[in-house]
């Protein structure tokens, strides 16, 4: 196995998702299927290449970069529209502490 | 008025002879979408507002003699992915199903200032996860062409809108495949421009160095003109292109005698033998109008889908972690601390095709694994963009299939991931390399499947993509 039931949950833990035991096992069988195909690549040789992160790489660094002027922002009651709980001009959230 | 038959010159050339005005035009065309939609759930829902206020302004302009703009009155259709202000946007997932875009993307606001109306937003696979529109959690797309079979996906709302004649253009997006082979699946145009070449702003991120807007069409010349309006630099998407903006429709000239084009050896060995057939018969085709056919090499090929899935989801599960209950509408009821509500709402909320990636691009991001996978992917990518720029020190453009097989039947294919991802071979490479590609109806199966041609092109040069596609389509229709 390229990946363990262990390993699954550790993921699922950094990527803030919680799921059911059989979400585990399923997820177990088809990352294993796809890291194998994945495994591929070791075959080509890299060693001499740049890594790849954007397409238009030929412009300069700040080729993109726009003046730095002010826009009118969203604003609050747009912002917070679509929030599951707004209230008071923020997003409330169940308590951070745990105890 | 006939719906289905409208084209972007016929809906102007009704306007301004004042055969219908463009609030009738809305209202026809909205009554047909709706009436017609039951048969194949291409739409999640209609703008009326939005569409009549914009044929009304369409309208104004035509009684004060002013020119209403080159989409003036055309029924669009917008995959929903694409944000759209006051109009619902779900991104094909449970967690957005009440979400309200609190502004408008870019290329929405572009048609609307080229006189387009907007009548509704398009299905699609959840966040734009899928080759198939069965990871909507709104229900799947049927092929309006076999409606036992998928539209392709994940722009499959979009594609099936424009072939059943509900909206004469229709935006989708593409970061693998996702315009291409709907188009191919369903039997019309479907273009993925440069990347860069239309802004993202308000396109629902995905992997953002893959994503992108394209248009869908009857016609090749329709999409050219779409693409137009769309295209160009804007400040608010900071890797959108500052490049000019051929007039693509006014370079249409049916004259592709002499160009060059490449045909991949790579592609053509795992085709499905009536795929297969139809290509060679479409390359045929491009032979008789005076191309020089040469077969050329793309050797990185074969690591395209490992390298794909490896980019993609890494930047999905970055991107996707802005759903945590906070801010976009849907919040797991159970949860007593903020951690608890986070994985709950993650858990409940995404389908199975959205956590599959999540997991999948959190692993290879993960400490210890980053340079194995996803710096390795990075460098493989570079590979296969060198594959392209070599090729085009040969050719003029790449002709080449878009899918190994046309529309499969609902069902087939969705509990295989693996296989569903190994379909998309011919389509992710083009995104890697962020060229310009497009599908373009080449023939039918023998049991009546649309089946799609691509052709690809050099970055920016979507001219040459537009003209070789018009001349083949001329020909195909002569």
């Amino acid at each position: 196995m390229k990946i363990t039931e262990q390993e699954v949950r550790y993921v699922a833990g950094l990527a803030n998702l919680k799921l059911t035991d059989a979400e585990v096992a399923r997820f177990q069988a088809d990352l294993d299927g796809i890291l194998e195909h994945i495994g591929k690549l070791n075959e080509i040789d890299t060693s001499n290449v740049e890594p790849m992160a954007q397409v238009l790489y030929d412009a300069e660094e700040t080729a993109t970069l726009r003046a730095d002027v002010p826009a009118p922002p969203l604003g609050d009651q747009a912002a917070l529209a679509n929030a599951p709980q707004p209230g008071a001009g923020y997003f409330k959230v169940p308590k951070v502490i745990e105890r | 008025m006939d719906i289905p038959s409208l084209t972007i010159a016929r809906v102007r050339e009704g306007l301004l002879s004042r055969r219908f005005s463009a609030a009738e035009l809305a209202a026809e065309a909205l009554r047909y979408a709706q009436a017609e939609n039951p048969k194949t759930n291409a739409y999640l829902h209609f703008s009326p507002e939005r569409a009549l206020a914009a044929a009304k302004r369409v309208d104004e302009q035509i009684a004060r003699g002013e020119d209403p703009g080159p989409l003036a009155g055309v029924p669009v259709a917008v995959k929903d992915v694409i944000l759209t202000k006051g109009v619902r946007t779900t991104c094909g997932s449970k967690l957005l199903a009440n979400y309200i875009p609190p502004y408008d993307a870019t290329a929405v606001v572009r048609i609307e200032q080229a006189g387009g109306v907007i009548v509704g937003k398009t299905n699609c696979d959840e966040f734009a996860m899928g080759s198939s529109t069965e990871n909507s959690a709104f229900g799947p797309v049927r092929n309006p062409v076999a409606p036992d079979r998928v539209p392709g996906g994940s722009s499959g709302g979009s594609a099936a809108a424009v072939a059943q004649g509900t909206a004469v253009v229709a935006l989708g997006s593409d970061t693998g495949g996702s315009i291409r082979q709907p188009a191919s699946f369903c039997g019309v145009v479907g273009v993925t421009p440069t990347y860069g070449r239309v802004s993202r702003y308000g396109l629902t991120a995905f992997a953002s160095s893959l994503d992108h807007i394209g248009p869908f069409s009857r016609s090749v010349k329709d999409s050219a003109t779409l693409l137009r309006v769309i295209a160009g630099r804007d400040p608010r998407d900071s890797t959108s292109a500052d490049a000019p903006v051929p007039d693509y429709t006014a370079l249409l000239d049916r004259n592709v005698k002499g160009l060059k084009l490449g045909l991949p050896r790579e592609y053509l060995r795992e085709l499905m033998s009536e795929t297969g057939d139809l290509l060679s018969r479409g390359v045929g085709v491009l032979q008789s109008l005076g191309c020089q056919i040469r077969e050329i090499s793309l050797p990185s090929t074969n690591y395209a889908i490992a390298c794909y899935y490896i980019i993609c989801t890494a930047e999905a599960s970055s991107n996707l972690a802005r759903y945590d209950g906070v801010r976009y509408t849907f919040r797991s009821e159970m949860s007593d601390t903020l951690s608890d509500m986070y994985r709950n709402t993650r858990g409940e909320g995404f389908g199975a095709e959205c956590k599959r990636r999540i997991m999948l691009g959190t692993y290879v991001l993960s400490a210890g694994y980053y340079d194995a996978y996803y710096l390795k992917a990075q460098k493989v990518r570079a590979l296969i963009a060198r594959d392209f720029a070599n090729a085009f020190q040969e050719v003029d453009a790449i002709v080449a299939p878009v899918s190994p097989f046309p529309a499969f039947k609902l069902g087939e294919k969705v509990d295989d991931p693996l296989a569903m991802y190994l379909s998309d071979i011919y389509t992710i490479t083009g995104d890697l390399a962020g060229i310009p590609c497009m599908s373009v109806p080449c023939g039918n199966t023998a049991g009546g499947l649309p089946v799609g041609m691509q052709i690809l092109t050099r970055h920016f040069d979507e001219t040459t993509m537009f003209r070789l596609a018009d001349a083949f389509e001329e020909a195909q229709r002569g």
